[in-house]
Formats: structure tokens, C-alpha cells, sequence
């Protein structure tokens, strides 16, 4: 489904992504691990199109579909769906205005009928069961004054609404005690799907435990220095992200020579 | 510079002089007006020197020699001003094209019989003594030579009475409309509206022109709100696009009334609004809310001018601006407190947001503070669409430009959220939001948060 090849990107000229390779199939989860500053983020915004982030070299194939070309709405409309890791207020706006509107936009891009207030409604009501949330929250501009799990609930709800291809999750687990920690993984897991491939950015292996991934992979400094199974996250979890960065210091030394 | 501002007061010296030969009304108002010409003449126009005229030149005012406003040659008919009407079409107005008074098109018969409704031209002959009182006693024209030159010159008007005790809950209409043609002409609307002891009105004014061709309004308000009198006031510029529009809303409050003016800017090329409000009587409460859309070369300056009189009142001062292209905002928002007005809390706030590089906004507040038991806040803030807002509504599949006007609406959506008349709202959703989504229900829907 996502095919990501030597991807280099910057921002304000520094260089933060590397060369980075990545295969996801349709029905996979993948997680990236690394530590801060290591270029996890980036990586879910460029995948996602935020222009501040200057792609200098390499490709990303969206089911074929040559990513980088297209506008964010666009790659939304194809099926690529980020949760922020900080979700974005929007005074003015409520929430299910803003809602109603991306999910026409998505199917007016891809030739569907749109959905009037009462199909909306009934359709948002059943999901909003899926991340437990209070239907009042909708009528209340968008993440204005949400809580942090709140917040990171909407994101998901938005998920759920937009039923994407590819699912990016970056940091969803930040600030969120382990209550809303559960509550958000299990909405997340129930969105899982053989159609859906998913990326869950994550610098603790504590969410893993809740989304339990097919693929784990370590980025550091911009590169994945390393890749493996679920396993993985336990490792790295145990002998700390010093291990691998030494490991990757090493072999760009050897690379460098 | 002078010579110029010499020159012109010479030409309504010279108008007025020729208009009182040939005028058949009644004489019982002459003296004021003459009392207005001859302080206008001694001030001439303002130029940007007077530092209360800095932001705004009226030299294209000055220069041009303005002739004053015929009833219109080529009736005008329902359908023109169809597109400046609200609500049901049978609603309750007064309508006036070129200043002038026009019974067919107005519906004075919605109100309920205690509410006098009427225009002045009729009542300066007929009803001297309900006018005498009000009329020309709070928009002072000693030193505003724009009230002073409608005080001289205006020849109709909107009179709006509600007696003691009563509440007129059909919103009233006042619709001045503006022909334009091929000549500069100015006109000069007067309105007063009087609430009297424990009465409520809510009054709309609307400021539009069908055609260009470089016309003036100039208009004068005079507001009264008697002790608990309620009064929800708006005033609606859609005036075209090279017209100049100078407006001065002049209000005035007892003990415990509340005064709400709204200032809403959609259109105009130079467009200055002057409200000077005076809060006289103990526990008064004053709301002040505006919005401004500039675009083109438009000008909008807003020039409020608060005055706490007495204890224990409350003024909220609310202006938002959209500038674009070109355009350029001016805000000045002046708080008097005096002396003996302890327990004052006034606030006031003024919002930008920029959309062009070209876009322009000064914005200044001023306080003079003369009590020392009192509340006075005030901010001012000059933004861009914030990428991250943009980024994150695209990232959820809408599209760059509808991204775009929802977040310019949602910048204006709490102006709009307190206008009270739902029809009127909603025309105005509609004239603020068109293009991206024009579906009514999910528009009251965003702007209710």
C-alpha cells in the first residue's frame, strides 16, 4: 500500500529525514520508535503534505499514486488520515460542522454523494460510541478547551469518520493517563482492518502494550537503523534508545570511512 | 489645502443659502441649521492633521463639489431593493432613496399603534413639539463639521418614538438607499430613534447604493434610551463600492438602559463611523459590537467614543476587522471616564485579521481615566490565517480555498452570533460566507459554538 524510498526532507534548511525506506502492506500496523528529534514526526507530516517540510529527494507511493504530488486534501481524499500529535483549536468552528464538511469533501473528491444532516447525524452517533465521547463535545467549536484526552479522542473519532486507507498516528499516546490511554487504543484497534495499513509513531513502547504492532522500526538521527517485530519494542524498551544510537553512530562511521 | 476647504464651504454656504429661498417647509428648525451651517463653514472639512482624522484623508470630499441629492428620476421599485431587505417581505420599514422619503416602498403599518413611526420631513411640519425635544440636542455639531453639515442640509429622515412602558418587538427597518449617477451628490439621513422610560426597540439601519458614480452619505443617528429603556440598534453599510459613507450614531442612556449598537462595514469605498456614546444615568450597560470587511481599496475607519458619566456602568466595546487586497482598517476607540463615574467597567476589544500583504489596519485606544474606582481593559490584535489551523482542515480533505473562508468566517462568526434578529444573521451568513458552502443549516450550525 505505502511505499516510502530514500526520503530526505527539510526544515528551515536543516536536514531531518535521511533516506528513509518503508514498505507497509494493507492490514499491517507498523510502529515507528525513536527518540526526540529523531525525525518521527516529520515523517507523519510530510507523509501527511504540511508544506513546511521541504522534500529534497525520493518518493512515496500511495497504492501506486505518486504522494508527494498532491495538495493535503488530496492525499486525505486518497486515503491518508494523520492524527496530530497536537490537534489544532479552531475558535468559531464546532465540531460537527467541521466534521460534516471534511467527510463531504472526501466524498466529493472521490465522486460519492454527499451525506445531509440526518445521515450525518445517524452516522456520527455510532461513531462517536466507538472513542466514548459525549455528543456535546460536537456542538462546541473544534478542540477549543478539550482536554488533552478529549483532544487525542477527537482525532480519533475523526479516523473513524474518514475511514482512511492509511492511518498515521503520531505521539497519540502523549499526555494521556492510562484510562484514556485504553479508551483511545481500543477505539484505534477496532478501526483495524484488512483493508487499513496503519503507522503508530510512538516514543514509548507503553502504547504498543494496548496496539500491539505486526512491524516495529527504529528511527534515529533521520534513518530506520533497525527493524524487527513487536519484540523490538521490549528491547528497546529495556536497554534504552542509547543502544541503537550507538549502534547507528557506528555504522555511519563505517559508512563515512 | 485651505483654499480648497474654503472654497467648498462655500459651496454649501451657497447651496444652503439656495435651498432656503426655494423651500416651502416649516421654519421652527431654521436656527439650528443655520447654527450648523456656520460652524461648518468656520471648520471647513477635517484634513489629516486633525489628529482625530489621521488615518482617514476626506480630501476627495473637500475637493469635489457634491450637489445634494434629487428624489430619484427613474422610480425605484420593490425588486431594486429587494436584495437590502431581511425576513418576510411585508416586514415593517421605511425606505428612502437619495434621502428623500418613499411611501410605496415603505410598510409603516407592522408596528403596533403606540409606536410613532413616520418620517421627519412630515413631522417637522406636523409634530414640532415631539421632535423639539430630541431632535439635533446629543449629536453635537459644534466641533464635528459632518454632523454640522447634516444638520444644516438634511431634509428627511427615519423618526422612531416607543412610549414609556412599552416594548415594540417587531424589528424596524430604516432602508436609505442611494441611487448613484453620473454626477457627484451627497445626501444626508437623519435618524432618531427615542425609547422612552422602560421601553425596548429594535431598530436596523441600512446604508446601500444601487450604482456607483462617486456618491456621498452622510449620515446623522441620534439614539435615546430614557431610564430602563432598551434599545437593540444596527447599522448595515452596503453602500457600493466608490461611495463615500461618513456616519456619525450618536447615543445617549438613563439610569439602568441598555444601549446595543452594531456596526457592520460589508461595503463602501471610504467609509468613516463615528459613535459617541454617553452613558449619563447610574448602572447603565453599553454593547458596542462591530465587524468590517475590507476589500478592494476600501477604507473603513470605526471611531468610537465612549463616555462614563455615571457610576456603576458597563460598556463592552467589540470590533472585528477582515482586511484583504488592498484594503485598510482604522480602529480608534476612545473611553472617557469622568470623574464622578466610580464602579465603571469598561472593555474593549478590536480584532484584525490581515489576508494580504497589501491590507492595512491602525488601530489605537485611548483612555482618559478621571475616576479612580473603575475597570477599563482594553486590546487589540492583528493576525493572519494561522498555517497550522489551514494545514490541519486540509489534512482533513477540505479543500485550500473553502479551508480559507471557514476560517475567515469562524473569525467572524461571534460578530455575527450577536446580531438577535435570526433573519438578519442569516442574510448576513449568506453575504459573508457565499461561495464555499452556501447551505443555510450548516452555516447556523458553525456559527453557533
Amino acid at each position: 500500500m505505502l511505499e516510502i524510498r530514500n526520503l530526505h526532507a527539510n526544515v528551515d534548511g536543516h536536514e531531518i529525514l535521511r533516506g528513509v525506506n518503508l514498505t507497509v502492506k494493507a492490514g499491517e500496523v507498523h510502529s515507528i520508535m525513536g527518540p526526540n528529534g529523531s525525525g518521527k514526526s516529520t515523517l507523519a507530516q510530510v507523509l501527511a503534505g504540511n508544506e513546511t517540510y521541504e522534500v529534497t529527494e525520493g518518493e512515496v507511493l500511495l497504492n501506486g499514486r505518486n504522494l508527494l504530488e498532491l495538495a493535503p486534501e488530496a492525499r486525505a481524499a486518497e486515503g491518508v488520515f494523520l492524527a496530530f500529535q497536537y490537534p489544532v483549536e479552531i475558535p468559531g468552528i464546532t465540531g460537527s460542522y467541521f466534521l460534516r464538511q471534511a467527510l463531504n469533501s472526501v466524498r466529493r473528491y472521490r465522486g460519492e454523494e454527499e451525506l445531509d444532516a440526518v445521515d450525518f447525524l445517524k452516522m456520527i452517533r455510532e461513531r462517536l460510541k466507538l472513542v466514548q465521547m459525549d455528543d456535546r463535545l460536537l456542538n462546541r467549536s473544534v478542540n477549543e478547551g478539550f482536554s488533552g484526552g478529549e483532544k487525542k479522542r477527537n482525532e480519533i473519532l475523526q479516523m473513524a469518520v474518514l475511514e482512511p486507507r492509511l492511518a498515521i498516528l503520531d505521539e497519540t499516546d502523549s499526555g494521556l493517563d492510562i484510562d484514556a490511554l485504553r479508551i483511545v487504543a481500543d477505539g484505534v484497534n477496532r478501526l483495524r482492518s484488512p483493508e487499513r495499513a496503519m503507522i503508530v509513531v510512538t516514543h514509548y513502547q507503553r502504547l504498543l502494550n494496548y496496539i500491539v504492532p505486526d512491524f516495529v522500526h527504529v528511527l534515529v538521527n533521520g534513518r530506520i537503523v533497525r527493524s524487527g517485530g513487536k519484540e523490538l519494542a521490549l528491547e528497546l524498551e529495556e536497554k534504552g534508545y542509547t543502544w541503537v544510537e550507538k549502534e547507528s553512530a557506528r555504522a555511519e562511521l563505517a559508512g563515512a570511512r | 489645502m485651505a483654499v480648497i476647504t474654503e472654497k467648498n464651504s462655500n459651496h454649501y454656504v451657497a447651496e444652503f443659502e439656495r435651498l432656503e429661498k426655494t423651500s416651502a417647509g416649516p421654519t421652527w428648525f431654521n436656527p439650528v441649521r443655520k447654527a450648523a451651517l456656520a460652524h461648518f463653514a468656520e471648520q471647513g472639512f477635517p484634513t489629516t492633521r486633525h489628529e482625530e482624522w489621521r488615518y482617514t484623508n476626506v480630501a476627495p470630499l473637500a475637493r469635489t463639489t457634491f450637489r445634494s441629492a434629487a428624489p430619484t428620476a427613474v422610480p425605484v421599485d420593490l425588486d431594486a431593493i429587494r436584495p437590502f431587505l431581511f425576513g418576510d417581505a411585508d416586514s415593517t420599514r421605511l425606505v428612502f432613496v437619495n434621502g428623500h422619503y418613499v411611501p410605496e416602498l415603505s410598510i409603516a403599518t407592522g408596528v403596533p399603534a403606540k409606536v410613532t413611526l413616520a418620517n421627519l420631513a412630515e413631522l417637522l411640519e406636523t409634530e414640532p413639539d415631539t421632535l423639539r425635544p430630541h431632535l439635533a440636542r446629543y449629536a453635537g455639531f459644534e466641533t464635528q463639521p459632518f454632523i454640522a453639515l447634516n444638520t444644516a442640509f438634511f431634509q428627511d429622515g427615519a423618526f422612531i418614538h416607543v412610549p414609556r412602558g412599552f416594548v415594540c418587538e417587531t424589528p424596524i427597518h430604516v432602508v436609505y438607499l442611494s441611487t448613484g449617477g453620473p454626477e457627484p451628490v451627497v445626501s444626508h439621513p437623519r435618524t432618531l430613534i427615542v425609547a422612552e422610560e422602560a421601553s425596548q426597540v429594535t431598530v436596523v439601519e441600512t446604508y446601500a447604493g444601487l450604482n456607483g458614480g462617486g456618491y456621498w452619505t452622510n449620515a446623522v443617528t441620534e439614539i435615546v434610551a430614557g431610564d430602563a429603556g432598551v434599545v437593540d440598534h444596527y447599522r448595515l453599510n452596503r453602500e457600493h463600492d466608490d461611495a463615500y459613507h461618513i456616519g456619525a450614531v450618536r447615543t445617549q442612556q438613563g439610569g439602568h438602559g441598555t444601549v446595543t449598537s452594531h456596526g457592520l462595514t460589508l461595503g463602501g469605498g471610504l467609509t468613516r463611523n463615528e459613535i459617541h456614546s454617553v452613558m449619563n444615568g447610574e448602572g447603565g450597560d453599553l454593547d458596542l459590537n462591530g465587524l468590517y470587511i475590507g476589500r478592494g481599496s476600501r477604507h473603513i475607519d470605526n471611531h468610537l467614543r465612549v463616555e462614563h458619566a455615571a457610576p456603576h456602568c458597563d460598556s463592552r466595546e467589540y470590533y472585528k476587522g477582515i482586511l484583504e487586497d488592498s484594503s485598510h482598517g482604522v480602529f480608534t476607540g476612545r473611553i472617557v471616564v469622568h470623574k464622578d463615574a466610580q464602579k465603571t467597567d469598561a472593555k474593549q476589544t478590536n480584532m484584525n485579521l490581515l489576508l494580504s500583504g497589501n491590507a492595512q489596519v491602525d488601530t489605537k485606544p485611548q483612555l482618559e481615566i478621571f475616576a479612580d474606582d473603575v475597570k477599563c481593559t482594553h486590546g487589540a490584535t492583528i493576525g493572519q490565517i494561522e498555517e497550522s489551523e489551514m494545514f490541519y482542515l486540509r489534512s482533513r480533505g477540505i479543500p485550500e480555498k473553502e479551508a480559507r473562508d471557514l476560517l475567515v468566517y469562524a473569525f467572524a462568526s461571534e460578530s455575527i452570533a450577536r446580531v438577535k434578529i435570526a433573519p438578519l444573521r442569516e442574510a448576513l451568513q449568506r453575504l459573508l460566507f457565499t461561495g464555499a458552502n452556501e447551505d443555510r443549516l450548516l452555516i447556523e450550525e458553525a456559527s453557533n459554538p
